[in-house]
């Protein structure tokens, strides 16, 4: 219980523990939980990076699908409305091949029909010289009656 | 019974004494072998006891920390890391929390404090008479392994703070600053002889309270723990009487025992903690 040098030597000896404390202890230490620290918040920052990229590309494949769909709706509409075009088409050429089938038809009536009044144009005459010449019980001569020929010829029509 | 109180007190005289080295009467060196003899030798004597017990101690905790920063790692810790890592940042919040200046010195000052004090503490539970016991059959008449029981050991560490405090007080505010503030308040330069007197009495007050709290309350349990500790040492043959009080020994050892663990550790954290405070009113401009 005494007061002695001991105090002196507890004095000295603080000092040199809390010398080494600040030297070999604490920055070491200090440094690597600092350094952890570091780590942890660079970790977190990383997987609310990725989190956050996960988030676009979820988005981004969200809206390539929907893209994708809107496409292929375009592409049947356009499939459809181009069928129905040639559908359209083939309509019209086959109504302009009928007509056209019609008319060279027509025509070949027609030419039959002007054949036919030629030939009977042409037999008309000697007809009427027979009937005629039947009754009237002798020969007519054609050239006298040429003209009334022509004219009996010129009626058919 | 006047011869069992006599033995009483020098039981209790013995334990209290501490091992120390110096200039005996006869003119060599040598250790005391008596309390008066300890007292002759005057300030030029070294408690042996103290010096090693807190030098060991210190170093072994040093020596701890050393091994645990030298192989730390950035990964997972474990074991005497984790142990370390958690001390330091006890530490350092603690020295945040009250200390707001910026000085390097303040967290490795606390932590050497705090488990420094702590260990020479701890020392209080081991049982009070083996180490004593195992010195006397060395041939050494005494022997206190509690340092922080030995005002030297209080005084000494409280006035490493001291200094440390008039250091950084005259070289945060300077010289004149430090003694403006000693001579200046609280009643302005007309009553500079009060003002010196009262804010004297403040500075002193700091490291004579610091190092009186610590002695005085490990003093107080090391006595007490001595006191239990005689109950037993009553034993007279097995009868009711010796029984009961041999039994209340143990008892009441492990009762106060398992209560001064939150002393041992209190006294360490108030102590580390008024450093820091005091040195924190040294590095303020103003109080």
């Amino acid at each position: 219980m005494n007061i002695n040098a001991t105090l002196l030597a507890q004095t000295i000896m603080f000092a040199l523990f809390v010398w080494f404390c600040m030297k070999f202890v604490w920055p070491p230490i200090m440094a690597a939980l600092e350094q952890r620290k570091k780590h942890i918040a660079d970790g977190l920052a990383d997987a609310e990076r990725a989190k956050h990229d996960l988030e676009l590309a979820a988005k981004r494949s969200a809206e390539i699908l929907r893209e994708a769909k809107e496409k292929v709706g375009e592409i049947v509409a356009n499939g459809e409305k181009r069928a129905s075009e040639i559908v359209e088409t083939a309509k019209a050429q086959a109504k302009v091949e009928g007509d056209r089938i019609i008319a060279g038809a027509k025509a070949e009536i027609d030419q039959e029909v002007f054949r036919a009044k030629e030939q009977l144009r042409t037999q008309v005459s000697s007809i009427a010289l027979a009937g005629a010449s039947k009754i009237l019980g002798r020969e007519i001569d054609a050239k006298t009656h040429s003209d009334l020929l022509d004219k009996l010829v010129a009626e058919i029509k | 019974m006047s011869s069992e109180a006599h033995t009483s007190a020098e039981y209790i005289k013995h334990h209290l004494q501490n091992l120390t080295y110096g200039h005996l009467p006869n003119g060599s060196w040598g250790v005391a072998h008596t309390p008066e003899e300890a007292k002759a030798m005057g300030f030029w004597a070294i408690n042996l006891d103290t010096f090693l017990m807190s030098l060991l101690l210190g170093a072994v905790i040093m020596f701890v920390f050393h091994r645990a920063a030298k192989s730390i790692s950035t990964g997972t810790p474990s074991g005497l890391q984790n142990f370390c890592e958690w001390a330091i940042e006890f530490i350092d919040t603690s020295v945040r929390g009250s200390f707001s200046a910026k000085n390097d010195m303040i967290a490795p000052l606390a932590l050497t404090i705090f488990f420094w004090v702590f260990a020479m503490n701890l020392m209080d539970l081991l049982p009070i008479d083996y180490v004593p016991l195992l010195m006397h059959e060395l041939g050494i008449p005494y022997f206190k392994i509690v340092p922080s029981t030995d005002p030297n050991a209080t005084f000494g560490m409280a006035i490493g703070v001291f200094l440390l405090v008039l250091y950084y007080s005259v070289k945060m505010k300077g010289l004149g600053g430090f003694v403006g503030e000693l001579t200046l308040q609280p009643f302005g330069k007309w009553g500079m002889p009060v003002n010196l007197l009262l804010e004297g009495v403040n500075l002193i007050a700091k490291p004579i309270s610091l190092a009186l709290r610590l002695f005085g309350n490990m003093y107080a349990g090391e006595m007490i723990f001595i006191l239990i500790a005689l109950m037993g040492g009553t034993w007279a043959g097995l009868s009711l009487g010796s029984s009961t009080l041999y039994g209340s020994q143990i008892l009441l050892s492990l009762g106060w025992a398992i209560f001064h663990i939150l002393i041992v550790t209190l006294q360490a954290f108030i102590f580390m903690t008024l450093t820091v405070v005091y040195m924190d009113m040294a590095h303020q401009e103003h109080h």
